[in-house]
């Protein structure tokens, strides 16, 4: 045995009591969906997991009614003191539950085990923790003395972290006083719907959380579209977003946007470089590089381009690709054969357009979806893989010679989500840190996350923000005269 | 014996200067009465699209001013508007009807309000970003930043001509954006003036730049146009308004609607539809 193998270590899925099919969370109860339902499958076995019913339009409109009365009835009329005690329980029965839940999340997504057990579940409670402890602080949000809550929010979000995106959306909600339909991805339901099991047992007022999962087309669209829903908040593709945007165009329903990025990871020749390796490696392989703020492009100063990519390819060889329900597992299942299909098919561009492809050497299972971790080198700024998101293990890198030159190539992309900077040099690090055009900079660390700390993207990567007091006024609006 | 007064030719405020329209054309600009004032330029596509250049060009000067000297710049624009208040008070009964009275209390409101944002340039950072006690070692701190160029429909209807105008593009200059603002096509002759008053108040070339016409006409390019990062449609009719907010989709432009904000009053929350948040973090430690 080399000191790269491990015996495996199985997180077991005994913990989980799945039923053999679900059908949509409306007005506290389990109904039947209106549309057909259809199988989700793990994406590291293809086995399938549970039958989930798909909501129709109409199922949509049944669960804004179940929403908007909870909001008239029960939820609006109560107090800030009352909500967040309900949010208080749901943290805890998050925290009670976080190992079922990691397993449920680690199958359903095929991320590994590691992730979900140490920063998805944590990340989920910590976030209703926080938000609960606003619900009776709202006249400290800045928004004046008397800020009200908006009505019912629309949430959507996606497959990539489908319980914590879950927390970032219903979290704030239900702080600020909204009732909320969540439709979570259709390749991801599993979580949301063992979140719906825990507002039962938290005791929350029947139809102040909705789940339903369905399709894009019919589900989400009608969401977007219903004329009672007063804010929608969404976290996917910078297409559908745009979408969302002229669908509520003319409306009152206000809105935030979480889309894509391409986020550029700078690496100047001062840096603590086997810090900035494992930065590197936590900025684009972390959840197989499916986070919309990875860091995608990697910048390196040109003359220690050689010495980063080798130490690099080096670190990488010693990641371990499969059973995302091992505990040793660093890279798991791309989450479904359709986000395979993407990314091999804007690797094999990166080939055709020139770049060097690099892929680590590994096995790979046979059942499920995998892509090895790969690196491009010799990129140029104009090559498809340097501009479009691939949403999976794939690094792009470019060199620069100055700090002005790093910043116009990470500032050249129409999104601006996320960067990182690694120098030693602090007054380097913040002038950088200024003129970079994203909303979430890591300086010598890359992909944090606080339920205290804002989280959004400048231009084409969305509006509004995630994360703390910024997060929580997203739902609230001034009660005062404008 | 009365003197022939000299009467003035409104152009248009782009990067600074004062360009006639490049398209040639002018419109009638009339007393509620009808009786002629002056012909004003109406601005073509093309002179919009000069217009987002300059600013587009002036971002970079302006947002990286100091927070104070954007402060100072701002006040200075009421100082001057003060020194002219007699001017304005006439332009604006001329155009628009108004009693002296109800001219000299816009013409008050609106440099009162020049104060009022010129004050907040140094202070919407710390009331609005800070510290993030982040569950972990790192420095973690939220600050507002400009959005960057900024599309203004100023109201176009009420007695606002100047009032309306000041208070939808000093919002967003307090942060550092730089403006493209369509004034009131009815009554653009106050706010020409006032193109005077920002040239002579150490505004950098760019920064607000004013264009006369039609709205309905320029305000779908600046929608689409691709180097504007938000869109303020306060002046913008409902069917306007809907065209430009799906155009707008296209781009991500950052949007206001109308009626959104009060379009005369000062308002925190319209500095803050014109501001990125950026999180910074950095890991803390001894070695």
């Amino acid at each position: 045995m080399s000191f790269l193998e491990y015996a495996p270590a199985p997180e077991s899925t005994s913990i989980l009591n799945l039923s053999p099919s679900y059908g949509l969370f409306i007005n506290g109860e389990w109904v039947d969906g209106g549309d057909d339902s259809y199988t989700t499958i793990s994406p590291a076995t293809e086995k399938p997991i549970a039958e989930i019913a798909h909501a129709s339009a109409n199922d949509v409109d049944r669960a804004v009614a179940a929403a908007r009365r909870a909001y008239d009835t029960v939820w609006s009329r109560m107090s800030g003191a009352d909500r967040g005690k309900y949010l208080f329980r749901i943290a805890r029965l998050i925290q009670e539950r976080a190992r079922e839940l990691a397993v449920a999340e680690t199958l359903d997504n095929g991320k590994p085990i590691r992730e979900t057990r140490d920063v998805d579940v944590p990340l989920v409670a910590a976030w209703f923790f926080h938000y609960a402890g606003w619900s009776d602080k709202l006249e400290w949000a800045g928004l004046g003395a008397n800020p009200k809550s908006l009505g019912v929010a629309g949430q959507i979000i996606p497959w990539n972290f489908p319980l914590l995106m879950l927390a970032w959306k219903v979290a704030p909600a239900l702080a600020a006083g909204n009732t909320v339909v969540l439709k979570p991805a259709e390749t991801t339901p599993l979580t949301a719907l063992l979140f719906a099991e825990i507002c039962q047992q938290a005791g929350l007022p029947a139809g102040v959380v909705n789940i339903i999962p369905g399709r894009g087309s019919v589900a989400g669209a009608r969401l977007v579209e219903h004329p009672d829903v007063n804010k929608i908040a969404f976290t996917g593709s910078t297409a559908v977003g745009r979408q969302i945007a002229r669908t509520i165009a003319g409306t009152d329903t206000k809105l935030t946007l979480e889309l894509g990025g391409k986020g550029a990871n700078i690496v100047f020749d001062d840096a603590a470089v086997d810090e900035a390796v494992e930065g590197i490696v936590r900025g684009i392989f972390f959840n197989q590089g499916h986070v919309c703020c990875a860091g995608s492009r990697l910048l390196v100063q040109e003359n220690i381009h050689d010495e980063i990519v080798e130490k690099l390819t080096r670190r990488l060889s010693t990641l371990r690709l499969g059973d995302p329900l091992d505990k040793n597992t660093d890279i798991g299942a791309i989450n479904s054969k359709e986000q395979l299909d993407r990314i091999t098919a804007l690797v094999n561009t990166g080939e055709s357009e020139g770049a060097e492809r690099w892929t680590l050497d590994c096995p790979v299972p046979k059942a499920g979806f995998w892509f090895r971790p790969t690196v491009f080198t010799n990129v140029a700024t104009s090559n498809t893989i340097a501009r479009e998101e691939i949403f999976g293990p794939v690094l792009s890198v470019l060199t620069f010679r100055t700090a002005d030159e790093a910043i116009t190539k990470a500032n050249n992309t129409p999104y601006g989500l996320s960067a990182g900077i690694w120098t030693q040099n602090a007054s380097r690090m913040l002038r950088v840190a200024d003129e970079l055009r994203a909303g979430v900079i890591w300086a010598n660390t890359f992909n944090q996350f606080d339920p205290t700390s804002p989280f959004g993207g400048y231009k084409e990567s969305g509006y509004g923000r995630e994360g703390g007091r910024h997060g929580l006024t997203a739902y609230l609006t001034n009660g005062d005269a404008r | 014996m009365s003197r022939l007064p000299v009467a003035k030719t409104y152009k248009l405020f782009i990067g600074g200067a004062f360009p006639r329209s490049e398209s040639g054309r002018v419109y009638d600009v009339a007393t509620p009465t009808g009786e002629f004032i002056a012909n004003a330029s109406k601005a073509s596509r093309k002179d919009a699209r000069d217009a987002v250049v300059a600013a587009r060009a002036a971002v970079a000067k302006w947002s990286g001013a100091t927070a104070n000297n954007r402060g100072q710049v701002l006040y200075r624009i009421a100082e001057m508007l003060e020194g002219r208040t007699a001017q304005f008070i006439d332009e604006i009964q001329k155009s628009t009807g108004a009693s002296a009275k109800d001219a000299s209390a816009e013409v008050h409101a609106a440099i009162d309000l020049l104060v009022w944002y010129a004050g907040w340039t140094d202070k919407y950072a710390q009331v609005v970003g800070g510290a993030n006690p982040v569950a972990g070692p790192f420095f973690n701190l939220s600050v507002p930043e400009p959005t960057g160029v900024v599309a203004v429909v100023a109201p176009q209807t009420g007695p606002t001509s100047l009032l309306g105008l000041v208070a939808t593009v000093a919002p967003a200059l307090v942060t550092g954006n730089t403006v493209v603002v369509i004034a009131s096509e009815s009554s653009p002759c106050a706010a020409m003036s006032f193109a005077e008053v920002v040239a002579t108040s150490d505004v950098p070339g760019g920064v607000v730049n004013i264009l006369t016409g039609s709205p309905t006409e320029m305000t779908p390019w600046l929608a689409s146009h691709q180097d504007i990062n938000a869109i303020d449609l306060t002046g913008a009719d409902s069917e306007l308004a809907l065209a430009c907010e799906r155009d707008a989709a296209e781009t991500l432009k950052r949007v206001v609607r109308p009626g959104q904000f009060s379009a005369t009053l000062g308002s925190i929350d319209r500095i803050g539809a014109f501001v990125e948040t950026k999180t910074v973090w950095h890991t803390k430690s001894l070695s």
